[in-house]
């Protein structure tokens, strides 16, 4: 694997082989007082940052310190970026100064396609970190990773994806990765956050505006968060009445089964699109989520940076 | 001074012999002699294209474009008369501007570089250019566009279909509500969503156009659409001809052969405006400028500088290079699957157009006593696009490293040779 730019077109035998790596990544770490591994020391890896982002920055970072790799933040702001650098010749710049691997997380859809087109000819590799409304391909991995934890596989489980599709990069990535390892999954939202031709993305993949009907029938929910933006863009009349029809409030909790998963890729807003007591309760996975995060970013690097030691 | 095309064939028909005096067909016949001859032995007369949609660059973006080269773009493309839109910058919503890029036109003398004025002042939307006093400068502005930009307001829609009536002249309008388009990247449709790219809806378009033809029969005035791009409107554009309308429309060369399915590289030399649409758009297009429904092939010839293009999708701006590639792709797209013959491609590149600008000297049949603006086409010629070969500044077109049947020999222009095996004549 050179890139990790979507989950569109990752075939599952990767994926799962990324999913088995961040599991015994996993392991290793438990229970260690220095946590640490010297498996890309010497190695650099760049973070190049175009949106603001704490969670999935603080976890590449981390990720790839564990792993020993010199890792270098680059934020849009403070940067030449600022100054009206195009991306093609920060990322150029970065690769020149010896970056092994870039991660970037950009607001235009395709940032990072383009950005591995011009770093073909220098050998880095680029990760996705979200792009647009485009893909966040190790969201939906580490996704993956949680359901497997809590449910023992994805294959045959039936997974709801709630809220503002359209916008949604996490809902496309997640979409496509767990499609492809084997679920049944079912976009709910209300029609003016599904995106047009939605159901052809995958064979098999519903689409239902009525969260009710398929709360029952679930192994897992992920809510999607539902930007401030979209609450004045008309895509729905009030905040109160997208709470009342698609919120996950601790009523409908109780009508999943008593196995099924509440996921949430954060940040929540709580009381809108999930109550808070169904947020922290013990079917919630949101902070294991978080922990996968780690874990699974950890793999990425790996198998972009140490592959080539592993034969793979 | 007299010149002899030996062996053409016009129309793709019998071939003959021509013989032009200064600048005008003077005998058609077999044997002709002449001063100078050029032998044209399997090649194809076609009257000279005429582009109703181009954009020159001049004056503000020359490091793209200029009178100059787009008008040797022209030539080799065999077109001999072009229609300049008006948002350069400064826009040319008056007199000066105007009269400027026809002036330029003709010191280059390539091809007729025929100035569009702008609508609306500064393209705003908001008040009329002086659409008058530019229809009677030199420049003898006879087509309005705020191309790059719809005229949204209906009000001012319908006094300016009203206004040009007066004037002889014919709004132009780029089909784009505006409301609809909010931030829109792509054609909305299963590519788009994929991508998350935010999407450029068919109806964005089609309901101007609809609104727009209602307008011109209401007002008994003339209406142009530009580059359509949907099925939708080819379907608007029929019923609105059938109940009489005085409306003409345009499709691009890109909107009849590219689709969709080209974004998911997020390269954006794709990417252009209005977008790319499907497959089924695209073959729908096809049938409407067979059966006439859309009338003619305007190239929409946009140059962008490299860093423009070589950017994120969601930053680059819209629009390819067209005028030296528009009869190869009318080829491919219409006359190889058997959908135009040469006497449709006469009609859609250089007869109608020139008939909706009101061209008198443009557009005419290959016959004596005729001007001799001419194409010459090698039907069997095939050859492969670099962008950095053409004659604009800009290298920006879809095509790169396609190889594309049709070519132009040469190109006359009152019978001067403009351009001849693919250089200009200056």
């Amino acid at each position: 694997m050179k890139h990790l730019l979507s989950t569109d077109g990752l075939d599952p035998a990767t994926a799962l082989a990324i999913l088995d790596t961040a599991d015994s990544l996993k392991k290793t770490l438990l229970g260690r007082e220095v946590r640490k591994l010297p498996t890309l020391r010497g190695r650099t890896v760049i973070t190049m940052f175009y949106e603001n982002s704490t969670r999935t920055r603080a976890s590449f970072e981390i990720a790839g310190k564990w792993m020993s790799a010199d890792v270098v933040n680059v934020s849009a702001a403070g940067s030449s970026v600022g100054k009206g650098e195009s991306l093609r010749d920060t990322a150029l710049t970065l690769a020149a100064a010896g970056a092994d691997c870039v991660i970037v997380r950009h607001p235009a859809s395709g940032a990072a396609h383009r950005l591995a087109g011009w770093l073909a000819d220098v050998g880095t590799s680029v990760v996705n970190a979200g792009d647009g409304t485009h893909e966040h391909p190790t969201q939906a991995l580490l996704d993956a990773a949680t359901l497997r934890d809590r449910l023992g596989s994805v294959d045959g489980k039936r997974v709801a994806i709630v809220g503002d599709v359209l916008h949604s990069r996490v809902a496309r990535s997640n979409v496509h990765l767990l499609t492809a390892l084997g679920a049944q999954v079912v976009l709910v939202a209300p029609p003016t956050l599904l995106p047009v031709g939605v159901a052809d993305w995958v064979p098999g993949l519903e689409v239902s505006h009525d969260v009710d009907a398929e709360l029952p029938t679930l192994d897992a929910v992920m809510m999607l968060r539902v930007q401030a933006e979209r609450m004045h863009g008309g895509f729905f009349p009030s905040a109160k009445e997208y709470s009342i029809a698609y919120g996950l409030s601790e009523a409908r909790a109780r009508m999943l089964p008593g196995h099924a998963v509440v996921l949430h890729p954060g940040p929540m807003l709580r009381g809108m699109e999930i109550a808070a007591a169904v947020a922290d309760s013990p079917r919630s996975a949101i902070t294991e989520q978080v922990a996968n995060g780690v874990h699974v970013r950890m793999a990425v690097l790996y198998h972009l940076l140490a592959g080539e030691e592993e034969g793979s | 001074m007299s010149l002899v095309i030996r062996g053409v064939k016009p129309y793709g028909e019998d071939p003959v012999d021509l013989l032009i005096e200064d600048g005008v067909i003077t005998e058609i016949g077999a044997g002709l002699k002449g001063d100078e001859v050029i032998d044209a032995d399997g090649l194809v007369a076609l009257p000279g294209f005429v582009d109703l949609h181009t954009h020159l660059r001049e004056p503000g973006r020359e490091d793209t474009e200029t009178i100059e080269t787009g008008s040797r773009a022209a030539a080799l493309g065999g077109y001999t008369a072009v229609f300049a839109m008006a948002n350069t910058d400064p826009v040319a919503d008056n007199a000066v501007i105007v009269e400027h890029v026809w002036r330029r036109g003709r010191e280059v003398g390539l091809v007729d570089v025929h100035p569009i004025g702008a609508v609306t002042v500064g393209l705003k939307g908001e008040k009329l250019a002086e659409l008058g006093t530019m229809a009677k400068s030199q420049a003898n502005v006879r087509i309005f566009s705020d191309d790059g930009l719809c005229v949204a307001d209906p009000l001012i829609m319908r006094r300016a279909l009203e206004y040009t009536k007066a004037l002889g002249a014919v709004i132009a309008q780029h089909a784009e509500e505006p409301r609809l388009t909010v931030g829109a990247q792509a054609h909305e449709g299963e590519t788009a969503a994929r991508l998350g790219l935010a999407g450029w809806p068919a109806v964005a378009e089609e309901s101007i156009v609809a609104r727009d033809c209602l307008l011109a029969f209401h007002a008994g005035a003339r209406l142009h659409v530009c580059h359509v791009s949907t099925q939708g409107t080819a379907d608007v554009l029929r019923w609105a001809k059938g109940r009489g309308t005085q409306v003409s429309a345009e499709v691009t060369p890109h909107h009849l052969l590219l689709d969709d399915s080209r974004l998911t590289s997020y390269d954006p030399v794709n990417k252009v405006n209005p977008p790319l649409r499907t497959a089924t758009d695209a073959a729908a297009l096809r049938a409407a400028l067979a059966d006439g429904t859309i009338d003619v092939v305007a190239t929409d010839h946009a140059p962008h500088a490299h860093q423009d293009k070589d950017c994120e999708w969601s930053a680059a701006r819209p629009g390819m290079l067209g005028l030296q590639t528009a009869l190869p792709i009318v080829v491919a797209t219409m006359v190889e699957p058997g959908l135009l013959d040469w006497r449709g491609v006469a009609r859609v590149m250089s007869e109608r157009p020139a008939e909706i600008a009101g061209l008198p000297d443009h557009g005419r049949p290959i016959a004596v006593g005729e001007p001799a603006n001419l194409t010459l086409v090698d039907p069997n010629g095939r050859w492969t696009v670099h962008g950095a070969d053409l004659a604009s500044i800009a290298a920006n077109t879809p095509y790169e490293g396609m190889e594309l049947p049709g070519t132009v020999v040469v190109t006359l222009l009152r019978g001067e040779v403009t351009a001849r095996d693919g250089k200009a004549a200056r």
